[in-house]
């Protein structure tokens, strides 16, 4: 389908369209940006940076159950996801949608996931590219992406000024794209190349990188380096680093009772803290947030590429915005590509 | 695809204590309440499998019985925390929940032909007895079965009847240890380590499988070496806290191996490369 145009004054209306399906897009709470089920569009924020809280949690939401049961009754009655319906996230940035076909690979090797891939399966990704980035610490274009990125979008917009510039990108994104196909118009000759503009320029104004070239073969080179405790010293444990991460994936199973009813649910879990590697004997193979720092980013640039062969992190910086003692996963890097 | 989330029931054909004490070791013997499971079940010596109950949990055991043991699986089990303290509540007729079989085997086919020496230290012998098991029953395919095993006392030994019958039928080399003198025991009192270099298995054409508490496996493998094992004829298991089982929840790796899928078997060789996996 070739390029449309979205008028902003229509972005309401097609909104409003796209809400009969399970709809979620940014939204404020208080100063937090964050997609929200929407049901009326004036909920929606479409002039924000980024999120503070990816919008992973709608294909993999902080808790789900996995299944219920009843105390002292063997059946168990699996979570039927396809349930949940059809779902559009609107207004995602690149980075956040190239994180979930990261996380893909994870929840589709060997075993698949079913509740994961369901989701997945039912959702589809309207991409909001990144005309200015959204924030000092961002850096996507070091680690495969960029600001007008297209990977595992079915949609992309381009504000450009008075209007949404539509991308078509997938036959997923299509057939959205007619749902709300009387909100919108043909593009105009030269919309694509004033894009192509935007884009060139938006690359041109990251302001943060690394070379990550040589990151993964020589993080196992400095296991025993004294760089892991100086990087770590600050670390609180607190985990938001992981919580705000769209490619963190890591999650806990428990069970949950009320009078004789039950759920096993799962639930995020963080590598940072201490009871996620705690055995039941009382052991623990990283006892300290030194062992734990080193295992966060030996994953993400180092072990996570080896397996599926992509860096597991796509630049957000959230983890470096929102670290309460300013630990910058970048500083790291850069004193592993320095040691 | 079967969603790998949801266990299969099990029901408890015989249940009894290995071992007394805080941390006493319980053996089940369960088969599938759906007879049909059997079917689309297949494990071999070294998989593991997550036992657990609704409402409490779910842990990560090493199938202990061999697959030529027909008709049920065993499980042998510490009581160590809630999943397992809920375990040992229960007794024959009681049912719990397996899925599985989860993880890579040893490696049995490669191994035939070869001298086996097995070293277990305590409840470090459930995942050794399906390879012993394994070999008993296929006799002809491999040399000297050599298994050495220790634990704190003679209580608390595991599998005592199988180890008077083994001793007894004489096609295995029995060598037995506890680890303080006690009045009337009659084999080697001391660690697993010295009883590993007193029984002095010969490396030639020999295969090497540990599994105990990590200190022991510590000298074991040094012991091993100093009797002329190569990294590459000696294999242990690693164990980790687990959730999932299926190489996704993320927490059992060390390095860039994860338990759950890549081990829990593993040549001496393959974890040297790897420091996390002795932290």
């Amino acid at each position: 389908m070739a390029d449309k145009i979205l008028k902003k004054d229509k972005a309401a209306e097609a909104l409003k369209e796209l809400s009969k399906f399970r709809l979620f897009a940014p939204a404020k709470s208080d100063d937090v940006v964050l997609f929200r089920q929407i049901e009326d569009p004036a909920e929606a924020c479409l002039d924000y940076a980024n999120s503070t809280v990816p919008p992973k949690k709608v294909v993999f939401p902080q808790t789900e159950t996995l299944f219920r049961f009843k105390l002292g009754n063997p059946e168990l009655r699996e979570k039927n996801v396809e349930e949940e319906g059809t779902t559009v996230i609107f207004g995602l940035r690149p980075c956040d949608a190239r994180a979930m076909s990261i996380v893909d690979n994870l929840f589709s090797w060997d075993y698949e996931d079913p509740y994961y891939l369901k989701r997945r399966e039912l959702t589809t990704l309207v991409g909001m590219a990144c005309v200015t980035p959204p924030s000092v610490n961002c850096f996507c274009a070091s680690v495969g992406g960029e600001p007008f990125g297209t990977e595992n979008l079915d949609l992309l917009l381009v504000d450009m000024g008075e209007e949404y510039l539509v991308k078509v990108l997938t036959d997923k994104g299509g057939k959205l794209a007619e749902t709300i196909g009387s909100f919108m118009e043909n593009a105009p000759e030269g919309a694509a190349a004033k894009a192509e503009e935007l884009a060139g320029a938006a690359r041109e104004a990251l302001s943060r990188s690394i070379d990550t070239s040589g990151i993964e073969a020589k993080l196992p080179a400095l296991w025993d380096s004294p760089l892991w405790k100086e990087v770590s010293a600050a670390c609180l444990g607190c985990g938001i680093c992981t919580y705000l991460c769209p490619t963190c994936h890591c999650f806990d199973i428990q069970d949950e009772v009320e009078d004789a009813e039950g759920r096993r649910c799962r639930m995020w879990d963080s590598c940072m803290f201490r009871e996620y590697t705690l055995h039941a004997s009382g052991h623990n193979p990283r006892p300290t947030r030194k062992e734990r720092t080193r295992n966060r980013i030996s994953h993400k640039y180092s072990y996570f590429p080896g397996k599926f062969g992509v860096i597991a992190c796509v630049g957000c910086g959230r983890c470096v915005n929102l670290c309460p003692v300013n630990i910058d996963i970048l500083e790291i890097l850069g004193k592993v590509v320095e040691a | 695809m079967k969603n790998p989330y949801i266990p299969y029931l099990v029901e408890i054909l015989d249940a009894w204590y290995e071992a007394p004490g805080d941390r006493c070791i319980k053996t089940f013997k369960v088969t599938f309440a759906d007879p049909a499971v059997w079917d689309v079940w297949s494990h071999r010596p070294g998989q593991c499998a997550m036992v657990g109950i609704p409402g409490v949990g779910e842990s990560m055991f090493c199938v202990s019985s061999s697959p030529t043991e027909q008709g049920y699986l065993r499980f042998s089990i510490m009581k160590t925390g809630r999943n397992t303290s809920a375990l040992h509540e229960l007794e024959a007729g009681d049912r719990f929940y397996v899925r599985g079989p989860y993880g890579n085997t040893f490696p049995l086919d490669e191994w035939k032909g070869k001298n086996i020496v097995t070293i277990g230290g305590g409840i470090g012998q459930a995942p050794l007895r399906p390879v012993i098991q394994y070999i008993r029953d296929n006799r002809d395919d491999y040399g000297e079965l050599t298994v050495i095993y220790g634990a704190r006392t003679s209580a608390d030994h595991c599998f005592k009847q199988e180890f008077e019958e083994m001793n007894a039928c004489g096609d295995v080399c029995c060598h037995l240890s506890i680890d303080v003198e006690e009045e009337g025991w009659p084999h080697f009192v001391g660690f697993v380590p010295q009883l590993l270099l007193e029984a002095e298995p010969k490396p030639d054409n020999a295969i090497a499988v540990t599994c105990g508490p990590p200190i022991m496996i510590k000298f074991v493998l040094q012991n091993l070496e100093k009797l002329g094992f190569q990294p590459e004829q000696v294999y242990t298991t690693l164990e980790n806290r687990m959730k999932c089982g299926i190489g996704k929840c993320g927490r059992c790796n060390a390095g860039p191996l994860y338990v759950c899928k890549d081990g829990p078997v593993f040549s001496y060789a393959q974890l040297k490369q790897v420091p996390e996996a002795f932290a």
